[in-house]
């Protein structure tokens, strides 16, 4: 039997020859994302910005009444602007509504608003079925967004340290840059198409985070390999060469979990959507980063092929100079 | 490589086979097979987002027990010292500003007072519950210490949890969860719940019942304009009543709270045809619901449910029994449900609801069905790329993929726990890494060959060389995956726990597993050339 090949034995690509611009262009991208971010803000969802997201489906109808609704529920009092939109099948939709400012300090007002909501709902249209209610106060939404923030955090100094251990801090700066790259631009992402940016984002950039690192690693160790292996190569040679021999690995590895993603991504329930696009759109860039950022670093920060020679210890080097032999 | 001795293959099957018997009753429930009774069923609990249902979170109104306890102390104070022998006089008595605070009239009776008031001060014996200060010689001043309402909100988180449970129980849901979490928030978990309005409703009552007496000498342009006359307080109706929008003034003091009740049922009452709730008090309550009774026949008194009037009738006669009606406009529903509120007792704080994600029975069924069919197809392609890049190596990686999926699922089930939404994309994360670590050795083993390398040399480089890049990428995986899970809550958390158990059965599948089976093949069919 013939085996595939998705990648041709041999390759010698200079991955790092366009290292300069590649870097320049992400540098550019990371700036961008942060801009967006700070300019358009993040959609945030009623995990975040506290709020009802009401998911309903209009049982006997084909398709459900979009426009009239929105104005069925901006009628309702505390109801500012309702985001109303087809969820999955046409005669689904969900309805979101941010908390009004007169919630502030009543966490009791989501609860009320709910109900106003729901019996509204169940009052204007007979057929209609309400699959799901999410109802967050601004209490819980405001320890969301700070737990979502630590956890980012936590999750990319601790992982960073863990590399710096196993390897040297040059590898774990290396990937700490990739994945402040990868989470700067899935957060870019977001604010760019208005996404909607919930709890369940943050897991996502949490799994991107993992995948990225994992990708990181596998050529963190051949670079490692190789450096104590060709002691007299350089290391723009090495690191090239060890992103060549690992490029059959990295294409099928992205390829088999795209395969895997793809089918959740199109028929997947409707409400993993968003964490399903975000882990997608992070394979790419997770794998990307870790070619074009985690490496080059590795080379501006000074790692050369004495970088795993262990280090002589200042009393040998004493022991040394007393012999006579330094 | 090759030498896989008995007890490491017995030991490695053991481990596999235990955890894929442990799958076998959910694989059966999910695809509708009744799993024998005399058989153990370890199960996977499908979240509330899959099975559909009810989570709330509640949070106490923690000033609520603040200002409760400054009243049971005011309370204290003036019965102690009217109970004092000689009496005890006191004067201004204030609960502004967290303390309470009286004059004694004369300044030489502060230590008989100070004795008085020691136990109470003291509180369990081990902690102060009060600061007493007497400032300018004659006036007390008591602050309730940080320790006390500590204690106090403690007791009333305890009581309150143990209210919600009878209460739900009292709906006839099946097996809710009721955790307290953190200082003062309690979270409900109720699988497939029909109304959730009902049962928000149930908890929203805070079903503090009070009897007190209407104060007679009000003035009704007063109560009306919220002035309130000395040693009374302003209580207006409750909505639905008919007197919306209306107040009574009632006497502060001296009433009877509810708490002391053994019973309460829902019923209508056969001569004005009205919806009722019968009470019955426990013998101390009784004692005092008849003191009261007798000494005011003829008089009207407030029944305050949480603090809004909902009937002010008059004491026709003495009741002696223990037993009293509720009237007060109910419909059907709500008797009943102010019934069941007064049987499980009031909450000692009023809880409020601040998070609620509820999922109903058929989008949860339609996630699942959606999930799995994205699952398998997905799995078919990964298994059907896998075969194609690397032959014979990626049959047995697909042989590990399917054990990988049938393990954590085992595993999920002995430890109970619950598989969520989120938790499903996280098997097919899973199923991504669980192929990575194949990637990664066949890989490997491609490079040795070329290089020239024997087969077996090949293919035990290809472990061994692969394995620390495997280990690493696992090992940070998991910092991330745990950071997530302790941040996460909910489905999130599933999400979190699916990629944990995940790292664990891939790394197992893929690394040990499928050696074990390569080297078995490598000794038997001595192969000079593989095709990888």
């Amino acid at each position: 039997m013939k085996l595939l090949k998705l990648v041709p034995a041999d390759t010698n690509i200079k991955f790092l020859r366009l290292r300069v611009p590649f870097f320049v262009v992400s540098l550019l991208l990371i700036a961008a994302s942060w801009a967006l971010v700070f300019v358009n803000g993040l959609n945030l969802g009623v995990d975040f910005a506290g709020g009802q997201e009401i998911q309903a489906t209009f049982t006997q109808s084909d398709e459900a009444p979009v426009p009239e609704l929105r104005e069925s529920i901006a009628a309702v009092e505390g109801v500012g602007d309702p985001v109303v939109q087809r969820f999955g099948e046409a005669n689904q939709v969900s309805i979101r509504v941010k908390l009004p400012p007169e919630a502030e300090g009543n966490p009791a007002f989501a609860d009320e608003l709910t109900k106003r909501i729901t019996t509204a709902l169940e009052a204007g249209y007979d057929d209609i079925q309400i699959d799901a209610v999410n109802s967050v106060s601004g209490k819980v939404s405001g320890e969301f967004r700070q737990d979502a923030i630590l956890a980012l955090l936590a999750a990319m100094v601790a992982v960073a340290l863990y590399i710096w251990i196993r390897f040297e801090w040059q590898f774990g700066a290396g990937a700490l840059f990739a994945l402040f790259h990868d989470v700067s631009l899935t957060l870019g992402l977001f604010a760019l198409f208005q996404l909607e940016f919930s709890l369940q984002i943050i897991a996502a950039i949490l799994a991107i985070i993992g995948y990225s690192l994992n990708d990181t690693i596998v050529v963190f160790d051949r670079i490692r390999e190789n450096l104590k292996k060709y002691r007299k190569m350089g290391i723009v040679e090495v690191l090239d060469l060890s992103m060549n021999e690992t490029l059959a690995r990295t294409v099928m590895t992205s390829l088999t979990l795209l395969v895997a993603l793809l089918p959740l991504l199109l028929f997947g329930p409707a409400s993993l959507f968003g964490l399903v696009a975000a882990i997608t759109f992070g394979l790419f860039v997770g794998t990307y980063s870790s070619v074009y950022l985690a490496s080059p670093v590795l080379i501006w920060l000074g790692v050369d092929s004495n970088s795993f020679v262990p280090r002589e210890s200042e009393a040998d080097r004493q022991e040394k100079i007393a012999r006579g032999e330094a | 490589m090759l030498d896989f001795p008995f007890w490491k293959k017995l030991m490695l099957w053991g481990i596999t086979l235990a955890a894929v018997i442990a799958a076998l009753p959910s694989l059966a429930n999910s695809a509708g097979i009744d799993w024998p009774d005399e058989l153990p069923d370890p199960m996977v609990n499908l979240g509330l987002d899959l099975a559909g249902g009810s989570h709330l979170l509640l949070e106490a109104e923690v000033e609520e027990v603040r200002s409760q306890q400054l009243e049971n102390m005011e309370e204290t104070v003036r019965r102690e010292m009217r109970n004092a022998e000689p009496r005890i006089r006191i004067g201004d008595i204030s609960t502004s500003g967290g303390q309470l605070s009286f004059i004694l009239s004369e300044p030489g009776d502060i230590d008989r007072a100070r004795g008085l008031l020691e136990p109470y001060i003291m509180g369990d014996g081990l902690n102060r519950e009060w600061d007493l200060e007497v400032v300018d010689t004659q006036r007390m001043v008591l602050t309730p210490t940080e320790t006390g309402i500590e204690a106090r909100v403690d007791d009333a988180m305890e009581s309150a949890t143990e209210v919600v449970r009878r209460r739900i129980d009292d709906l006839g849901t099946r097996e809710p969860t009721i955790i307290r979490q953190g200082d003062t928030r309690i979270v409900v978990q109720v699988p497939g719940l029909e109304d959730p309005d009902a049962l928000k409703e149930l908890l929203g009552q805070t079903a503090q019942l009070e009897f007190k007496l209407v104060d007679k000498d009000a003035l009704p342009s007063n109560v009306q304009a919220g002035i309130a006359p000395p040693g009374s307080q302003i209580v207006p109706y409750a909505p639905g009543t008919g007197f919306e929008g209306q107040f009574e003034a009632v006497e502060r003091l001296g009433g009877i709270r509810g708490d002391s009740l053994t019973n309460a049922q829902a019923g209508v009452d056969p001569q004005t045809n009205e919806n009722v709730v019968d009470i019955t008090f426990d013998a101390q309550g009784g004692a005092r619901f008849a003191k009261l009774s007798t000494e005011n026949v003829g008089e009207r008194f407030a029944i305050i449910l949480d603090g809004e009037v909902i009937s002010a009738p008059y004491f026709r006669e003495r009741i002696l029994g223990g037993r009293a009606q509720i009237s007060g406009n109910f419909t059907a529903e709500s008797a009943n449900s102010l019934a069941i509120s007064l049987r499980s007792g009031a909450l000692p704080v009023p809880l409020t609801v601040i998070e609620e994600r509820t999922v109903g029975p058929d989008l949860g069924a339609d996630s699942i069905r959606r999930g799995m069919i994205a699952m398998l197809i997905g799995s078919i392609a990964v298994i059907a790329l896998m075969i194609a890049t690397y032959g014979r190596f990626g049959v047995y990686a697909t042989i590990a993929l399917v054990f990988n999926v049938a393990m954590l699922l085992g595993i999920m089930a002995i430890l109970n726990t619950t598989l969520t939404l989120p938790g499903i994309a996280g098997f097919v994360l899973t199923i991504g890494a669980a192929v990575d670590a194949n990637v990664l050795i066949n890989e490997r083993i491609r490079e040795e060959r070329k290089r020239g390398r024997k087969v077996v040399t090949a293919v035990e480089t290809g472990y061994k060389e692969a394995s620390r890049a495997i280990y690493d990428a696992n090992i940070t995986n998991f910092i991330s995956a745990v950071l997530l899970g302790l941040f996460g809550s909910g489905p999130i958390r599933g999400f979190a726990v699916v990629l944990i158990l995940g790292l664990f059965t891939s790394v197992f599948t893929a690394l040990p597993l499928t050696r074990m089976w390569v080297a078995g093949w490598l000794r038997k069919a001595r192969p000079a050339d593989i095709n990888i």
